[in-house]
């Protein structure tokens, strides 16, 4: 294990943890609503309207369908317009969240899905407005779904980041392909691909406790 | 008539066709005329598909109707904007047939959730969910989540919820066709109590007659959409005028014996309140001669009512000096023709 070096494996564990947290926050501020206003204006759904409903999925169909890889590179111009740069774990942000929100969002529209009519109309007939439906009834009553979303949509995201590399954003999946794979270090690929397994694990597990925690049913 | 509460003026709801199918809409409800009058119990009968659930949201605005008119407490339901339709509802109350529970949030939350939508101060808040809570009989349950609860309890759980804004009207939506006959019976009795200690005008939908005989006033029979019979729970329930009212009849007391095989005059004699109990059946019979053979019989109550109903055959002697004698004492006769059930 002597070609081990700690240091880098350090830095490399923080930067993934950075890019993971930071486009994680992103992905759900953006992804939430986004998958929140493709529900509402589904078929049969309180705002329903199809023009919106069409372009809001067919932009979601269009980020899920192209590569991370290539959305790395082709975001390239609209990553230096929004951070300023295209390098680093900075510049790998925008394009994770790019690559995540829209994933998340669709995740979001089925739990919401999930959610007994009833309970809907009910709210209504209780004097609700749309706005108390949505906020006091629809999320809460999704919450454990939307909270499973997101410990999948995270657990992506810690794939998506060892691609990161290809901007130098380093990163665990980074140090694994660099050192691991291109100089057959294979202690190296083997704790950095240790490491990541924890978090996954560490991901899963905080998730279900917090999905058993919020779930009631 | 001015003590309407709700009056519907020949209300129709027509769904729009779907993309694919030919022709025109479905309609749910065709024409349909029906006044209830404050602090009645008002039942509404019908097969499912029959339009009762359409009915019934007409009422809340849940749906709008297509044709006619539905007047709540004096506004005309389609006519009122957001804040009118949501003032509206705060004076109107519904209860499910799957209670419509929020599984996120414990009794206590749901009880609350109307006041914290109307935007009631947490003092109130806190202290009328106690009261309404105790009023179902469920202070002990307040923190519990609805998934924890009895099927019974969950629908008192939806009671209280719908009694929380202090409403005029209470709107049960087949409120207990997922209960079992035991809890039925103790929901049923609550509905009543709330009708009698506060006043509460209630609008009931079903499919089984016999939660329109334990506490309904006057119910309305539906079918495919349109009333077809409509009166006092005594009349239509002793008197069915219509087929499908006969049915729910037939259903609520079992098959009748068979008949018509027999000679002899076939009539229904119906004994309300205290007819019921006299002896008046061996008294005729003795007095005219006629002898008479029991096809099918029924004895229950209706509210508070008892009643009995008797389909005989009368053979030998007098039959129309019995006849008469029968009504003499205040039974009613009816002819009952072939075919027709008792």
């Amino acid at each position: 294990m002597n070609n081990i070096d700690w240091a880098e494996i350090g830095q490399a564990t923080l930067d993934t943890l950075t890019m993971l947290g930071g486009s994680m926050v992103l992905t759900v501020a953006l992804g939430l609503p986004l998958g929140v206003i493709l529900f509402l204006t589904g078929k049969g759904q309180m705002l329903e309207n199809r023009v919106a409903n069409g372009l809001l999925s067919l932009l979601v169909n269009i980020l899920r369908s192209v590569p991370f890889v290539i959305l790395l590179i082709v975001m390239i111009p609209l990553t230096v317009a929004l951070v300023g740069t295209s390098l680093g774990v900075q510049g790998a942000i925008p394009p994770l969240v790019a690559g995540a929100a829209p994933f998340f969002a669709r995740l979001v529209e089925t739990a919401l899905r999930e959610v007994d009519k009833g309970v809907i109309e009910a709210s209504f007939a209780m004097g609700a407005r749309r706005r108390q439906v949505v906020l006091g009834a629809l999320l809460p009553e999704a919450m454990p779904g939307i909270i499973a979303a997101a410990t999948v949509t995270a657990i992506a995201l810690v794939s998506y980041t060892a691609m990161a590399g290809v901007v130098g954003a380093g990163g665990l999946g980074d140090l694994a392909i660099r050192f691991g794979y291109q100089r057959f270090q294979t202690d190296v690929m083997v704790v950095t691909v240790v490491l990541l397994l924890i978090l996954v694990q560490a991901l899963q597990m905080v998730g279900d406790t917090v999905v058993r925690r919020v779930s009631h049913r | 008539m001015p003590d309407a509460v709700i009056a519907f003026e020949a209300a129709s709801k027509t769904y729009a066709p779907k993309a694919n199918a030919k022709g025109g809409g479905h309609a749910a409800l065709s024409e349909v005329s029906l006044s209830v009058q404050a602090g009645e119990v008002f039942g509404v009968i019908g097969a499912s598909g029959a339009g009762k659930s359409t009915l019934i949201r007409l009422i809340n605005g849940l749906e709008k109707p297509t044709g006619g008119r539905v007047v709540v407490d004096g506004d005309d339901v389609a006519a009122l904007g957001v804040e009118g339709l949501r003032a509206l509802r705060r004076r109107v109350g519904m209860i499910f047939q799957h209670f419509n529970l929020l599984s996120s949030k414990t009794v206590a939350d749901n009880v609350a959730f109307p006041l914290k939508l109307a935007g009631r101060p947490a003092v109130e808040v806190k202290a009328r969910t106690a009261e309404l809570l105790a009023r179902v009989g469920l202070s002990d349950q307040a923190t519990k989540y609805p998934a924890q609860l009895s099927g019974g309890q969950k629908q008192r759980v939806g009671i209280a919820r719908a009694l929380a804004t202090g409403p005029k009207i209470l709107l049960c939506d087949e409120a207990t066709s997922a209960l079992d006959p035991e809890t039925t019976e103790q929901i049923l009795d609550l509905v009543s109590n709330l009708n009698r200690e506060l006043g509460l005008t209630i609008v009931l939908i079903t499919h089984e007659m016999d939660v329109v005989r334990r506490v309904c006033d006057r119910v309305a029979v539906l079918e495919a959409g349109r009333v077809v019979e409509t009166g006092p729970v005594e009349d239509v329930f002793l008197h069915p005028a219509s087929a499908t009212t006969r049915r729910f009849v037939r259903e609520a007391d079992g098959e009748p014996a068979a008949e018509a095989v027999l000679a002899g005059r076939v009539v229904r004699l119906t004994f309300r309140g205290e007819a019921t109990y006299k002896p008046v059946l061996g008294q005729v019979a003795r007095a005219t001669g006629v002898d008479y053979s029991i096809l099918g019989g029924r004895i229950h109550r209706l509210r508070e009512t008892p009643y009995g109903q008797l389909t005989l055959a009368l053979t030998g002697g007098d039959v129309d000096a019995a006849i008469a004698r029968f009504q003499a004492e205040g039974v009613r006769v009816d002819p009952v023709l072939a075919g027709e059930g008792a």
